[in-house]
């Protein structure tokens, strides 16, 4: 193993929309893992910003709302600026994933070299999964497998490591809450290397609170359907 | 029943656009064909009321206002899935305007930052 690839210096992206509760410790912790970490302010109405500012993260701010997916895209690029960045990780802003969780993530990429490296709550200790979100996500997992051949353990888990080589294909479409979907869509035609690993979700108040709503997995697939037709055609 | 055909064909067309729909040329053109024959069959409508009813008869529908009613919900179709995939494309350009724009002030306040 070389030098460079023992070393790998991963950026961490963290999508945010009202999340000035909670969003600077979020970015505390993630400093104490990660030299770079970009913040992704998608037109929040609150100073979470300014707070994530502060706490020490690279602030992009997009000028009005453009939905979770249109920010990760953003905090990739802006990632991507940096030459020497080999890894992006993206990282939800609510405070439920464990930084350790990425640390080891990153650690995989480079031992496994692969492309991009799931988070999987259900490999890990998935005790505290409550039992609604457990089968939205079953048949999101099962419509995965259905549709892209991909066959993981759980398919809407907002941490993941990509390689560079993958960050700079990414490009996604999907501006809203589907791009999860279009991620593991990329993954499949793309034929990008990825492996899942297990990570533990805290599940907190406040997350539950920002969480989606079940009923949100309809418009999803519609987001889906319509899109991979329109590919197709 | 010619209308059941009618009506079919137009609800099928309006489910290939959904699928493929894509601002060409010759979409464009179709577009414009269809407006201006609906303005001087209108104009037609209103000069000459029977005409509709003689229509309808000929396509198997009882009442010329119940082919205007069967045909203005087709067309509404139409209309709606057309401009949902215009509203699509202007959405997608102003994302992708509003990133460049937060992509560049985040560069800014970098190079603001090195030089003080």
């Amino acid at each position: 193993m070389t030098a460079l690839s023992a070393t790998p210096q991963a950026c961490i992206v963290i999508p945010m929309y009202d999340e000035g509760a909670v969003i600077a410790d979020v970015v505390l912790g993630a400093l104490a893992g990660f030299a770079r970490v970009v913040c992704v302010d998608d037109g929040s109405t609150d100073d979470c910003a300014e707070v994530a500012r502060e706490a020490g993260a690279d602030v992009v701010r997009h000028p009005v709302n453009l939905g979770q997916g249109a920010a990760i895209e953003t905090g990739v690029r802006h990632a991507l600026r940096d030459p020497a960045v080999t890894h992006v990780v993206t990282f939800d802003a609510d405070g439920q994933h464990r930084v350790t969780d990425a640390l080891l993530m990153v650690e995989r990429a480079v031992r496994d070299d692969v492309q991009v490296v799931l988070g999987s709550r259900f490999l890990g200790t998935a005790a505290s999964v409550p039992a609604g979100r457990r089968r939205v996500l079953r048949m999101a997992t099962a419509f995965t497998r259905a549709t892209t051949g991909l066959s993981l353990t759980d398919a809407h888990n907002g941490l993941r490591v990509l390689r560079r080589d993958a960050a700079e294909q990414l490009a996604l479409r999907q501006h809203g809450m589907s791009h999860a979907s279009e991620i593991l869509e990329r993954i499949a035609r793309n034929g990008w290397s990825h492996v899942e690993h297990p990570v533990t979700i805290d599940y907190t108040d406040y997350s539950r609170a920002k969480g989606q709503k079940a009923y949100n997995a309809l418009n999803i697939l519609f987001d889906l359907a319509v899109g991979r037709m329109r590919h197709a055609a | 029943m010619i209308i059941k055909l009618v009506l079919l064909a137009g609800l099928a067309g309006a489910a290939v656009m959904l699928v493929r729909g894509r601002p060409t040329a010759l979409n464009l053109l179709v577009r414009r064909a269809l407006t201006l024959a609906t303005i001087v069959a209108g104009a037609i409508a209103v000069l000459v009321p029977s005409l509709v009813t003689d229509v309808a008869n000929a396509l198997g529908v009882g009442r010329g206002t119940d082919l205007v009613l069967y045909l203005l919900c087709v067309a509404f179709l139409f209309v709606s899935i057309a401009l949902y995939q215009r509203i699509a494309v202007l959405h997608d350009r102003q994302v992708e305007m509003a990133r460049k724009h937060a992509l560049l002030e985040a560069e800014l306040r970098a190079a603001r930052r090195s030089d003080a």
